[in-house]
């Protein structure tokens, strides 16, 4: 275990928004981060990326304080794809994916055929190799998402953090995304954190979850055991049946609605 | 070319070269151009001095009227010129790529204007002259952005704009009360702070602005690395290794150019905030450092040149001509610019 946050407390002013949390990030394994808004998901993954000095508490990375160690070493280790970022205006993709190198290049040491072939790695990876001359602007929403991945990729490190990354993307390019991100676990042995709206992509995609409510963990494992009805209601504060997924048979969340519930109420639970 | 057998490396070099060759070629360009203002600068205009003359003078031949003219008047007005727009230029381009907004150069968040108003404050309140003001002048720039910045805190552009911008008001208002106060000689010393000129160039403000540049220049070349991430925000910067404390250095190297370069010629109105932008355009839409300082040299010889012979009898300051051609060519560039990408 590489990764890990140690009772700590984050937030932007006085009243701490994550509550002395304390979790361990499996190594090699993909983590999914759920809650509901404003349940202090993306405030634990900014503090696990260093972006937020925690209030108390630390996040540690290899065995040291995640704040305590140079912030360029911890780069070469720990990379992060913020939510929704924006390209400089008018920049290319292969230029953009090439600042993902920024860690592994000395003051002096110029541009290294080792930095070429990286950022040839992260775009065949994402499959955007053909969009390497475009500008980053001129891209659709699902090329652009792809490009950050890539530069994120291009950084070559063992952990990455990602927040919401599948924001603004159709359905069909945030399986495309998450089956990428799969394929990362399978190839390359990254350890993979993210934050998730979609409860059900999340189930699927994650070999551990976590659920955050109120600052704290609502519960941690497998998606089987974490996602159930009950969990449902209390984390999402959403009432919905839970069945087993036909195609992958992991938890399924079907919400109930207002307008399907029986008169007599009774918490039907599937699988 | 089949698309089978694409080497992916090869791809990701061949796209690389692209936008190197258009810097280069603009490098290049701006070059060319600047080279060729510098030379209208000093040979033609009201008195024209052949170029055989100018390599006699250069070579220490002593020429009636020429003479005089070249060496205290054309030549060192071209050379400030050309360091003050560097300076300049670089300054403007820094603030913009950095905070990420096109209105945060230093003219506009009241980092020039901390420069005047603390000069005019020590010649109307301290007595202060000559070299004195300058260091004054500096001093004001360093502790305007610093309070900018504390008032501002470290999250992001937006803030540190809005800060500047009424920073910018408040410092106007100083220099207005100031120089109610002032008597007449203090005010004609005031007003030199106030409007940027290069009608008082004289060869020693050359010698400290051009050893000045020679060490804060290479600082800029040797941070622009950082600077490239930087301008991806503060959070990808941050998870690249680039802390909000390169920030800091990069826009603090950039304070000390603009304010070394107020001090030597005063506020030239607009060059740094239009010097990025147009960089920009010619460069296919991405930001150049080189670029933009290479854009304020030419765009403040070539306005000095408007300033002294384009208006007959008059000799105006440069700033006049930058002030009253700035305005309207950004916005001109903001409406076409789009046009001319890639």
């Amino acid at each position: 275990m590489r990764l890990a946050a140690e009772s700590v407390s984050l937030g932007y002013g006085a009243d701490p928004i994550v509550d002395e949390v304390s979790l361990e990030i499996p190594d090699g394994l993909t983590t999914v981060i759920v809650g509901a808004n404003g349940c202090g998901k993306s405030t634990l993954l900014r503090g696990m990326a260093r972006l937020l000095r925690p209030i108390s508490g630390q996040v540690v990375l290899d065995g040291k304080a995640v704040h305590k160690q140079p912030t360029r070493a911890v780069a070469k280790t720990l990379g992060l794809m913020p939510q929704s970022p924006i390209a400089p205006e008018g920049i290319t993709v292969v230029d953009l994916v090439g600042r993902g190198r920024q860690p592994h290049r000395g003051a002096l040491q110029r541009w290294s055929p080792a930095d070429d072939a990286a950022v040839a790695e992260a775009l065949e990876l994402t499959s955007t190799l053909d969009l390497a001359d475009r500008v980053v602007d001129e891209l659709s929403g699902g090329q652009r998402q792809r490009v950050w991945v890539a530069m994120a990729l291009a950084q070559q490190t063992d952990l990455l953090l990602l927040d919401e990354p599948t924001t603004f993307l159709d359905v069909a390019h945030q399986i495309d995304l998450l089956d990428l991100l799969h394929g990362l676990r399978e190839t390359r042995g990254t350890t993979v954190v993210m934050v998730l709206h979609d409860l059900n992509l999340a189930a699927r995609y994650a070999d551990h979850l976590i659920a955050m409510s109120g600052g704290r963990i609502a519960a941690t494992g497998k998606p089987a055991d974490v996602v159930t009805a009950e969990r449902v209601e209390s984390v999402f504060g959403l009432e919905a049946q839970v069945i087993s997924d036909p195609v992958s048979g992991t938890p399924l969340v079907v919400p109930i609605g207002r307008h399907h519930r029986p008169a007599a109420h009774p918490h039907a639970q599937g699988a | 070319m089949t698309v089978q057998s694409i080497n992916p490396t090869a791809v990701v070099r061949g796209a690389r070269r692209i936008p190197r060759r258009r810097r280069v070629l603009v490098a290049g360009g701006l070059g060319a151009a600047l080279f060729g203002l510098f030379a209208l600068r000093v040979l033609a205009g009201d008195y024209i001095i052949t170029l055989p003359d100018f390599f006699r003078i250069l070579g220490g031949e002593e020429i009636p009227g020429a003479t005089f003219i070249l060496m205290e008047s054309k030549l060192p007005r071209a050379v400030l010129g050309v360091l003050a727009g560097l300076a300049f230029g670089v300054a403007g381009a820094i603030f913009q790529s950095t905070l990420r907004n096109p209105l945060a150069s230093p003219d506009m968040l009241g980092i020039s204007l901390g420069a005047s108003a603390s000069a005019v404050f020590a010649i109307v309140v301290l007595s202060l002259n000559g070299s004195a003001l300058s260091v004054a002048g500096i001093v004001g720039a360093v502790l305007t952005a610093v309070v900018i910045r504390l008032v501002a805190g470290s999250d992001g552009g937006y803030r540190l704009v809005l800060v500047g911008v009424t920073a910018a008001a408040g410092l106007v208002a100083v220099i207005q009360y100031l120089f109610t106060r002032a008597n007449e000689y203090d005010a004609q010393l005031a007003l030199r702070w106030m409007t940027g000129s290069l009608n008082s160039a004289s060869w020693p403000t050359i010698r400290i602005l051009f050893v000045a540049l020679v060490i804060l220049l290479p600082l800029v070349a040797w941070t622009v690395k950082s600077q490239r991430v930087l301008e991806l925000g503060p959070d990808v910067a941050t998870a690249l290794g680039v802390t909000h404390r390169y920030a800091d250095l990069l826009l603090l190297l950039a304070v000390l150019l603009c304010a070394l370069a107020v001090a030597a010629t005063g506020p030239v109105a607009f060059v740094a905030f239009v010097a990025g932008p147009i960089a920009r355009v010619l460069n296919g839409g991405r930001t150049t450092i080189l670029g933009a300082a290479l854009v304020g040299a030419v765009v403040m010889v070539g306005a000095d040149y408007v300033a002294a012979y384009g208006f007959p009898d008059t000799n105006l300051p440069v700033g006049v001509v930058t002030g009253a051609f700035g305005a309207p060519f950004l916005l001109w560039l903001l409406a076409s610019g789009r046009a001319g990408r890639r």
